[in-house]
């Protein structure tokens, strides 16, 4: 089953200390290894981003920065067996976070996502 | 930083699944230690059972993986030295001072350093040719899948009396052959590509009905697939058997009708088939070619789902590159399947008279597809009795309903009937 982890967080002021960063690279050739992880990227601050939405029954462009306390942060793509595989390995991915960086705030949304396996075969998907 | 207010349950799913994750690299390494991949599994297994004793009334330690693997190293260091056999194996790992017996901790990170050249001893022993076939099926499943007799049982629809005795049976053959020296991959990879490979297969056939640990063999070969990629990266059979596998993944939603009839590839809606699976199979091709040397078997049929995944509808498929590919792929391993399925290709590439003339002298016993092949490039050169004889034939040799339904109404079709 597939899980997209969205990273969220108030990051320090600090720049990322090298070695998160190193533990972070070491982590996901890990799952990478272990053929989890499908794909993972950082995300820009939402500055360099927009909103597209509907307001007033009308197209609506907002350019960033979102007015919200926690950014955007990274994302990850895994294919696991469970729910609680996924969550054992952002576990690990956020320890780390609070670990090795200092006055480090955030939270990681894990979201099923349907894969091919997922769906029935009048193409609902099966839960 | 864990969370300690887990419930019981849910705690019992997280070690679950941490033990899952760890727990082939825990048995390969114990492996080394104890010399017995049965023993080193049972080990593995108890502290498991450590976990789930603990870890709901004490809280999900902070490093859970390390947890694990440090109590069953210290299993195994007493299980050694129940037998006296301690001071031996760590002279056999480079250990030559007896002071050191007592320091389990640096010798447990000495330990630590070797751990992808032992779960790929891991996966050769359980795909060892002393094995049988479906012994090295049970026992992949179990020591690198975590799965357990159950789970396995459910997934081959075998006992579990007999999913039980292939897994101990096996684990008593390799106690007997001791852990592999150095391995020779070169000799050894084909066992370990079509056990992967089959154990694929088993889940892509499982239909709509059954148990979901069927289709969970696909995804689980293809876990192991890609973990092969990590511990041989420059092996392009291994990358052919991981694009083969995500190409063929990728047509999951596609293969099957609402009615839970099989879809065959040219009448698929490919917008149903899967874009990333896709991406992955062509990347990993792609890394395969750029490895170079004699294309082996499964390269050479990831090739050819290349070419059916980069068609965008049946039509502009390339026929004559997916014919050439299988002449070459007759070469490297033939086989009366591979012919039939280049007598297809070629019927498309060339015309039926170019298809049929390859499928002389072919036989393949009790094979429904061979005569529906047949069937199929007989009707479009105009011959309808002998298509539809050849039609009948296979509607009596299929198993599958489905298909039973479809030879039927094209044995019965009439003579200028569209076939």
């Amino acid at each position: 089953m597939r899980y997209l982890v969205l990273l969220k967080a108030a990051q320090p002021a600090t720049p990322p200390p090298g070695e998160l960063m190193a533990g972070i690279m070491q982590l996901g050739e890990e799952a990478t290894k272990a053929g989890v992880l499908l794909d993972t990227a950082g995300l820009a601050p939402s500055v360099a981003g927009a909103r597209v939405g509907v307001a007033g029954g009308r197209l609506s462009v907002t350019d960033g920065p979102f007015a919200e306390a926690k950014e955007m942060i990274s994302y990850a793509l895994y294919d696991v067996r469970s729910k609680e595989e996924a969550v054992e390995w952002t576990s690990r991915f956020i320890t780390l976070h609070h670990d090795l960086w200092e006055g480090w705030e955030g939270e990681a949304e894990v979201l099923r996502v349907f894969g091919p396996e997922d769906f029935g075969p009048d193409g609902t998907p099966q839960l | 930083m864990r969370g300690h207010n887990r419930g019981v349950d849910t705690t019992g799913r997280a070690i679950e699944a941490v033990w899952r994750i760890e727990a082939p690299k825990i048995i390969a390494t114990l492996t080394r230690l104890v010399g017995d991949v049965g023993l080193a599994e049972e080990l593995t297994q108890d502290a498991l059972v450590v976990a789930l004793e603990r870890w709901p009334a004490d809280g999900v330690p902070a490093n859970p993986a390390g947890w694990l693997t440090s109590t069953a190293k210290h299993r195994a260091v007493d299980a050694l030295r129940r037998r006296g056999a301690y001071a031996a194996k760590l002279a056999e790992i480079g250990r030559d001072q007896v002071e050191a017996v007592d320091d389990e901790d640096e010798w447990a990170q000495r330990l630590d350093g070797r751990i992808e050249d032992d779960l790929l001893r891991l996966i050769f022993m359980a795909c060892h040719p002393q094995l049988t076939t479906e012994t090295r099926v049970a026992l992949t499943l179990r020591l690198l899948g975590g799965l357990s007799t159950a789970e396995i049982a459910r997934a081959l629809l075998i006992s579990e009396a007999t999913a039980g005795q292939r897994i101990s049976r096996g684990k008593k053959t390799l106690a007997a052959i001791g852990v592999l020296g150095e391995v020779e991959t070169k000799e050894r990879l084909p066992s370990v590509l079509e056990v992967t490979y089959l154990i694929f297969n088993e889940g892509y056939a499982a239909t709509a009905g059954d148990d979901w640990m069927r289709p969970a063999l696909g995804a689980e070969a293809l876990r192991l697939g890609r973990v092969l990629v990590g511990l041989l990266p420059a092996e392009p059979e291994v990358h052919g058997l991981v694009a083969l596998m995500e190409l063929q993944a990728s047509r999951t939603r596609a293969r099957t009708a609402p009615d839970g009839a099989p879809v065959l590839l040219p009448d698929q809606d490919r917008r149903l088939w899967d874009r990333l699976l896709i991406r992955r199979g062509l990347a990993a091709l792609e890394r395969a070619q750029e490895l170079g040397g004699a294309f082996g078997p499964y390269v050479l049929q990831a090739a050819i789902a290349a070419c059916h995944a980069r068609a965008a509808t049946a039509d502009e498929t390339d026929w004559p590159e997916i014919a050439a590919i299988y002449q070459v792929l007759a070469s490297v391993s033939p086989s009366p399947v591979v012919t039939l399925n280049q007598a297809v290709a070629v019927g498309m590439a060339e015309g039926p008279a170019a298809g049929l003339a390859l499928l002389d002298g072919v036989t393949l016993d009790g094979y429904a597809l061979l005569p529906a092949v047949r069937g199929d490039l007989l009707a479009r050169l105009g011959r309808h009795d002998e298509a539809r004889a050849a039609f009948r034939l296979a509607a009596e040799l299929t198993r599958n309903g489905a298909e039973r339904e479809i030879f039927l109404s094209r044995a019965s079709a009439g003579a200028g009937a569209d076939l």
